[in-house]
């Protein structure tokens, strides 16, 4: 069996151990080196650099979250090889856009740092995919686009993955949407009793092993007049 | 302080030098008075290729929750793993944007609901950053108690029905049996076992009672002995290595990119633990190792979540000798209910008490993301305000819903009967990732 070669966290960074952050000021603190050569780097798609309770916040163009990103990853001077999380941001106020959020690490460097996008208010909710640069972001930007209704463009697979595939209510949340839902509790019985349990497969997965052909006529009918499967 | 890398050492009887388990091989007698090794049974005739489909759960015990799995199969090796998670989705994130901070804390139980105390714990040092205050030493230490017996709590509760999967049930009860003790404790400080809602923005719903450090020394004394036996019955046991060495190896690069954390990602070999690489509660301030496996098996993830509760002892000791006394909360009226008999018989307390009730604590605007190392790996909660009661969005990164994204990956080419091994090794809890 191999055996792998350990990975030391910091193994960039000075020699110096991290201590528990004590009195941080909600601004002002000192920004992440990493802003500076994002700015350096990337110069007007970096559109502001904020730092809230230590916390660096760097706010791109949302047309060059890839090249952003994949440079963060990239670059030997950066190595942010961790993507903590993908989410999004809706505002109360309606003026406000949509933000969407990556917090990345660097475990070589032991930084955090926040990158931000706002999609401009009438724009469709659409951004790059940072799947091809980090595998993690597979199940995150699905839930993303599950909660938000926020599309990865470049994502292999973007479908839903904690509501249902035949889920029809909108995205949870989004400010817009109720928080009991949009439909009433009978109206969402009804249409849980109303599915079939063929359409607890997708049609990828009745494909296996020829699923598809043994079901009953009368089943293969109905899913291919266009009846969702798939959950 | 240092990092200690815990030496996978593999001497058991029916090993090769690799650590593989062997087979005794089968003598025959080669027609000329010697013995010759019998040849290797020939494989099954191949079906025509012809694949399975396989659905596992939503209700099946070895998916640990509900978790439904949807496999392809070629005779008993698995080709393709098509996860469906979801099923207990009850919209936690939504519900917390109508909701003040501290009512918030009572959603954090029932989230991950075996590690309830230490995300409570994680929620609060969250908001706090949001608020900006700082607590009071002896609810640091609390807080360090809190989160280590939930962690070992939490890997209890995986050990026991880790054994189950594989088929070991001895180990099952001893470790129930030491978990029911923590949570005896946890009733006398908190008067609730699971649903612990045991933090305040600020401090501690409650202090410990008199003589609680009594039965959590006990505790610490004689959990050891436990520890010690299963680690007898199961380390060097070659139906457990059998079992577990070699499945759903992740190096690395991988586990790195994959997003793995806790021990997943140190069974990998990479030694990042949020308690040492971005402290919290003066972690750094506390002896203990992180341990770090070498193969990125499901054995040195057994390894590496066995020596993290030994080290979780080691860190409840220290805490214990240092809780110090002094005030548990913080002192500002805005923020911490006054005591009750205060609120019923002045007039100033009770207007607080009204005020922090009705209304909530008010953070200015602002977000903070704060991380924690949960049992399970990194666990964020990202909250932003618009500096009123209630964020306006309130974001738990799960470490076992990203960790689960990579069961496609681990399982794909072992056998059916490895699935729930590897599944196992995760250490999933539904609660966590469907939210």
């Amino acid at each position: 069996m191999s055996r792998f070669e350990v990975v030391r966290t910091g193994a960039s960074a000075p020699a110096s151990q991290p201590v528990t952050q004590k009195g941080v000021s909600h601004r002002g603190a000192e920004a992440n080196p990493s802003a500076k050569a994002l700015q350096d780097k990337f110069g007007a798609a970096v559109r502001r650099v904020e730092v809230i309770w230590g916390e660096t916040v760097v706010f791109i163009d949302p047309a060059s979250v890839h090249d952003v990103i994949r440079w963060l990853h990239d670059d030997e001077s950066q190595r942010y090889d961790f993507l903590s999380d993908v989410t999004a941001v809706e505002y109360r106020d309606a003026e406000v856009p949509i933000e969407v959020v990556w917090h990345l690490r660097s475990l070589p460097f032991r930084r955090f740092l926040r990158v931000k996008a706002q999609i401009p208010k009438g724009q469709p909710l659409e951004i790059a995919s940072v799947y091809d640069i980090y595998r993690s972001a597979d199940w995150l930007e699905r839930e993303c686009y599950d909660m938000f209704g926020i599309r990865f463009s470049g994502h292999p697979d973007l479908r839903r993955i904690l509501m249902w595939e035949q889920y029809k209510e909108g995205f949870p949340l989004r400010k817009d949407f109720p928080l009991r839902g949009r439909f009433s509790r009978s109206e969402q019985l009804r249409q849980a009793l109303a599915q079939n349990p063929e359409a607890r497969y997708s049609m990828e997965e009745l494909s296996i092993a020829d699923a598809f052909a043994e079901l009953p006529e009368e089943m293969r009918a109905r899913l291919s007049k266009g009846e969702r499967t798939g959950e | 302080m240092a990092k200690r890398t815990v030496e996978v050492e593999l001497s058991t009887t029916g090993l090769d030098a690799q650590g593989r388990p062997q087979r005794v091989p089968i003598l025959t007698d080669d027609g000329g008075g010697g013995l010759a090794l019998q040849a290797p049974p020939a494989m099954e005739p191949d079906l025509d290729g012809e694949h399975m489909l396989i659905n596992i759960g939503p209700q099946h015990p070895a998916t640990h929750g509900v978790l439904r799995l949807v496999l392809e199969l070629d005779g008993e090796t698995v080709v393709r793993c098509i996860p469906h998670i979801g099923y207990l989705h009850c919209g936690f994130e939504k519900i917390g944007e109508y909701r003040q901070y501290n009512q918030i804390i009572c959603w954090t139980d029932r989230e991950d609901y075996l590690n309830s105390i230490g995300n409570n714990v994680a929620f609060a040092l969250g908001a706090e950053r949001l608020f900006g205050i700082e607590i009071t030493e002896r609810c640091k230490v609390l807080r360090v108690i809190a989160s280590e017996l939930s962690r070992i709590m939490s890997h209890l509760v995986w050990l026991g029905t880790f054994c189950i999967d594989i088929g070991a049930f001895t180990p099952f009860l001893w470790a129930f049996q030491r978990r029911e003790e923590i949570y005896r404790l946890l009733e006398k400080w908190i008067g609730a076992r699971l649903t612990t809602s045991a933090t305040r923005v600020g401090g501690m719903a409650a202090d410990i009672p008199n003589g609680w450090m009594d039965g959590l020394r006990q505790f610490i004394r004689t959990f050891p002995h436990t520890l010690d036996e299963i680690d007898r019955v199961l380390t060097k046991n070659a139906i457990w290595v059998g079992r577990t060495v070699g499945l759903g190896v992740m190096s690395p690069e991988e586990a790195i990119n994959w997003g793995l954390s806790g021990p997943m990602l140190r069974a990998s070999g990479v030694d990042y633990d949020v308690r040492k690489d971005f402290p919290y509660l003066d972690y750094e301030t506390y002896d203990f190792e992180v341990p770090v496996g070498t193969n990125g098996d499901v054995y040195d993830r057994y390894l590496v979540r066995f020596e993290e509760l030994r080290q979780s002892v080691r860190i409840l000791q220290q805490a214990a000798d240092r809780l110090s006394d002094g005030p548990v909360n913080i002192d500002d009226p805005r923020i911490i209910l006054p005591p009750k008999s205060k609120a019923t018989s002045e007039m100033e307390s009770m207007i607080h008490h009204f005020k922090v009730v009705m209304e909530g604590p008010r953070p200015p605007i602002g977000e903070s993301y704060f991380a924690v190392e949960s049992p399970k790996g990194e666990k964020g909660y990202y909250m932003v305000s618009d500096g009123t009661a209630k964020p306006v969005r309130w974001r738990i990164r799960p470490p076992s819903f990203v960790n689960l994204a990579a069961i496609p990956k681990m399982v794909e080419g072992h056998l059916l009967s490895d699935v729930i091994a590897i599944n196992a090794s995760i250490d999933i809890v539904m609660g966590e990732i469907d939210r």
